[in-house]
């Protein structure tokens, strides 16, 4: 470890986490494309690159850790991680819009023009004449090459009860860390269990959602627009879950390692801040997605 | 590239710097520069990345100027050509001004605002080390069966959904790196600025270059995920089925450009903002004044910045949106000629009854001031709604484009170079050599791109390797200034060898009008700087040179 008395900012010595990253990222890429494409090692070098990934992120994180145990870390390096990690949720908030987007674009301008509304009779107007302008599409302009959905989902089922288990498990999350702020570890470790819970609660009954959509409703990812920005906007979100989900299962592991005290626990925070956005997301979701 | 070796005279003079040499021990020589965490390190990787990019897509507009050298599919294929210019144009706006522009930010924002290092080493480092990977993958994909991408770097769809060859999936993922790549290394440069400067540098003593980076950054965090999200919805058309762009489904092709160009108007500010930042710390040294009117520079970036998220359907105007969006995305863009003009009279005016010399960086940055600004003029030309049926599509917009990167961005990075240049090598390059860099560069690149406006005009379509007999004489005339403009550049690659192998020591402070807290530092500074933070004295107040 490099030591810089002169400063106190801690300046890291040289790493080799970013490079293998660099590689695990390349075989990611690189081998899911390959796969795609039917040649023989793309599956395999998606889940070599994946393997090493998660290497990866165990090596850095624990790095991260140890140094933070040993007090390398002072408020100035907390605060720069607490700003990075900010920032790298807002960069996610603008992926999630670009999607938003598409299924704004789609009900209020995309669709309605297709059925040569407001003054559009457009060339594929003419060439698709029975289309009609109804948020879900269920018959797509060609139904030959998209097949429409039958039905779609009832907002106040599954999607209802997920909105109840995400929003409880922000509650949670924070009685968790309430029980971290009083050194309460019972509290913590309750809580942060039971987050850990709903997570996988919430997962499961998406997983449920989408077998019932593929099996007994049609509605696929290549049903046309609905499908499509329907699966693309919960499969993010549902992907996000996930990643969000392993983060809280770490921490909880930390937290039983007895990682944190009551001044320093960023990475619980982050984690936490992180949660928040997914459930926020999900918010939008079930407001735009399944509700109007 | 094997050239960094010769880096390691940077830090040669410092007393406690002791690097490994490439010859004597290869291999720690390569695991220096592939493990570090110093910034200096990493801006010196982008800085050269950079310029071996530079040359690769300036080979390739080379072959399309051949090709256009004369009407009729003369020297490549037209599938050639068209991979050619997809490739020029994403290199040159990914693999050179983006990389150039964060080499610049690496080196010079923690010793201009006294930081010790960035803010988050390691990751700084990654941003990097991503490069390297996502463009092995776009490139590879010229020796691939099959074309490489072939619509053009704006990739619209159904161009590279339905109609593009297998290789646009590798194109695809080479994005999705080099974006995630300037998500971290725009969170790094924020985090830094927020949050490392030295006691003393508040906000609004920060200079213009750190400015003009920090809101870059938050441009790139905002439009980088916007242009992920945009290239998996490509990624998901061509092969799960999806139909975003396919109106067959319900989806619509022109939601490709909307995304397309959130992003993409929003980086071509990415590209000159710091730019922008570079020309406000030249103009002051080699006029020996201070800026003119700071706190309007800072106002003007943000307004620039601000306005660039909702102007991008101005590349949309001939898509057939209501005459409300048309009037709505014209008068806005119109709008960014306000700020952007505050900038150039601010510039010009720290000029007036300065005591001018011009060194190169000083000409570069001059040429800058002109040539961007008649980009601007056709930038407005373009923004006119009506006007803009006729110039779409035409060679009138690569004119106006290529004025704004080519003096804009192209040139600020060169003026960077040659500013700090001796700062970083410790040595003074040969300003002979410099000046004949500039003249050629400035002279021919308005051989290359001035016709360009003509035949716009005339009606020659872009991106087609043939076209119809009159526009040959200002093509054959804008190809021998390519050629010229790209065989100068070599010089430019000869200054910067030259200048870190040798030179007259530069000493702290080469330029007599420069100020900053780069210049209290030793040429070339030590491994690390400001590890004590500066004293709060050396820092310029300009709350009391406004007043």
């Amino acid at each position: 470890m490099s030591d810089h008395h002169t400063s106190s900012y801690y300046l890291p010595s040289p790493s080799h986490w970013p490079i293998v990253g660099s590689i695990a990222l390349f075989s990611i890429m690189f081998g899911a494309i390959n796969w795609l494409h039917g040649v023989p090692f793309g599956h395999y070098l998606f889940a070599l690159g994946l393997a090493i990934l998660f290497f990866m992120m165990f090596g850095w994180f624990s790095t991260v850790v140890k140094e933070s145990g040993r007090g390398y870390y002072d408020n100035q390096v907390d605060r720069s991680f607490r700003w990075g990690m900010s920032w790298f949720i807002f960069s996610e908030v603008m992926f999630f819009s670009a999607f938003f987007g598409a299924l704004f674009y789609a009900r209020v301008w995309g669709v309605p023009w297709l059925a040569g509304e407001k003054g559009y009779d457009t060339n594929v107007y003419l060439i698709w004449q029975n289309f009609k302008d109804v948020w879900p599409v269920f018959h797509n302009p060609n139904p030959g090459l998209f097949v429409g959905p039958q039905s779609v989902m009832y907002t106040w089922g599954i999607p209802a009860l997920n909105t109840l288990i995400l929003l409880t498990s922000g509650v949670t999350i924070t009685i968790a860390h309430w029980g971290l702020l009083k050194n309460n570890r019972k509290q913590l470790i309750i809580g942060m269990a039971l987050t850990v819970a709903l997570g996988i609660l919430f997962l499961y009954c998406q997983a449920h959602e989408y077998m019932e959509a593929y099996m007994d409703k049609g509605l696929k990812l290549s049903s046309g627009i609905y499908g499509t920005t329907f699966f693309s906007l919960t499969g993010f979100h549902g992907l996000h879950v996930t990643i969000g989900t392993i983060m809280l299962i770490v921490i909880l592991v930390r937290c039983c390692f007895g990682h944190f005290d009551k001044e320093h626990h960023f990475a619980f925070e982050a984690v936490s801040w992180y949660w928040h956005f997914v459930d926020v997301v999900w918010l939008l979701l079930f407001v735009f997605v399944y509700w109007l | 590239m094997t050239d960094t070796t010769l880096n390691h005279d940077i830090n040669h003079d410092a007393h406690h710097d002791e690097h490994p040499r490439l010859l004597k021990n290869p291999l720690k020589w390569a695991a220096r520069w592939v493990f570090t965490t110093n910034h200096k390190d990493i801006g010196t990787l982008y800085l050269w990345l950079a310029l071996i990019m530079f040359f690769v897509g300036g080979a390739m507009a080379m072959i399309i100027r051949a090709e256009l050298f004369q009407p009729g599919a003369r020297i490549v294929d037209p599938e050639l050509f068209n991979q050619m210019t997809t490739l020029h144009g994403l290199i040159m706006v990914f693999g050179v001004v983006m990389p150039a522009m964060t080499g610049l930010a690496n080196w010079q924002i923690p010793m201009m605002i006294g930081a010790p290092d960035m803010a988050l080493p390691r990751l700084n480092n990654w941003s990097f080390w991503i490069l390297p990977f996502a463009f092995a993958i776009l490139i590879s994909t010229l020796f691939m069966s099959g074309p490489a991408p072939d619509f053009g770097w704006t990739f619209y769809a159904p161009l590279s959904t339905v109609y593009g060859p297998p290789s646009t999936d590798f194109m695809v993922v080479s994005i999705h790196l080099l974006g995630l790549s300037s998500i971290l290394g725009a969170i790094n440069i924020i985090a830094t600025i927020i949050n490392l400067r030295a006691p003393g540098m508040t906000w609004m003593r920060m200079p213009m270059f750190v400015w003009t980076w920090l809101i870059t950054a938050f441009l790139l965090l905002a439009v980088m995920p916007v242009l992920a999200g945009c290239v998996t919805m490509v990624l998901a058309d061509r092969h799960f089925g999806t139909s975003f762009f396919n109106p067959a489904g319900g989806g619509d092709p022109i939601l490709f450009q909307h995304l397309f160009w959130f992003f993409g108007h929003p980086e071509v500010y990415i590209l000159i903002l710091p730019a922008f930042g570079v020309v406000s710390e030249v103009i002051p040294t080699f006029s020996r004044k201070r800026l003119f009117g700071y706190h309007f520079m800072v106002y003007a970036t943000v307004a620039i910045a601000a306005v660039s998220f909702i102007v991008w359907a101005h590349h949309m105007f001939t898509t057939g949106m209501p005459i409300a969006g048309e009037l709505f995305f014209m008068y806005l863009t119109m709008l960014v000629a306000v700020p952007t003009g505050v900038k150039v009279f601010n510039w010009v005016t720290t000029m007036f009854r300065g005591s001018i010399t011009f060194e190169t960086p000083m000409l570069f940055a001059l040429g800058f001031l002109v040539m961007f600004t008649i980009g601007g003029f056709s930038g407005v030309m373009l923004s006119l709604a009506p006007a803009d049926y006729q110039y779409q599509d035409t060679y009138f917009v690569v004119a106006h484009f290529h004025y704004v990167l080519v003096p804009g961005s192209i040139f600020g990075i060169m003026a960077a170079v040659y500013y700090w240049l001796p700062k970083w090598t410790g040595h003074m390059y040969n300003e002979t050599l410099g000046k004949l860099h500039f003249w050629l560069s400035a002279i021919f690149l308005n051989v290359t791109f001035f016709p360009m406006h003509f035949l716009g005009l005339a009606g020659m379509p872009r991106r087609i390797p043939d076209y119809a007999l009159q526009f040959a004489d200002f093509n054959q005339i804008a190809s021998i200034g390519a050629f010229i403009f790209g065989l100068s550049q070599i010089i430019f690659l000869v200054v910067i060898v030259r200048c870190i192998l040798k030179g007259k020591p530069a000493g702290d402070k080469p330029w007599d009008g420069a100020e900053g807290l780069e210049w209290d530092l030793p040429s070339p500074p030590p491994y690390h700087t400001w590890m004590t933070p500066p004293s709060p004295a050396l820092i310029i107040d300009r709350e009391a040179e406004a007043g």
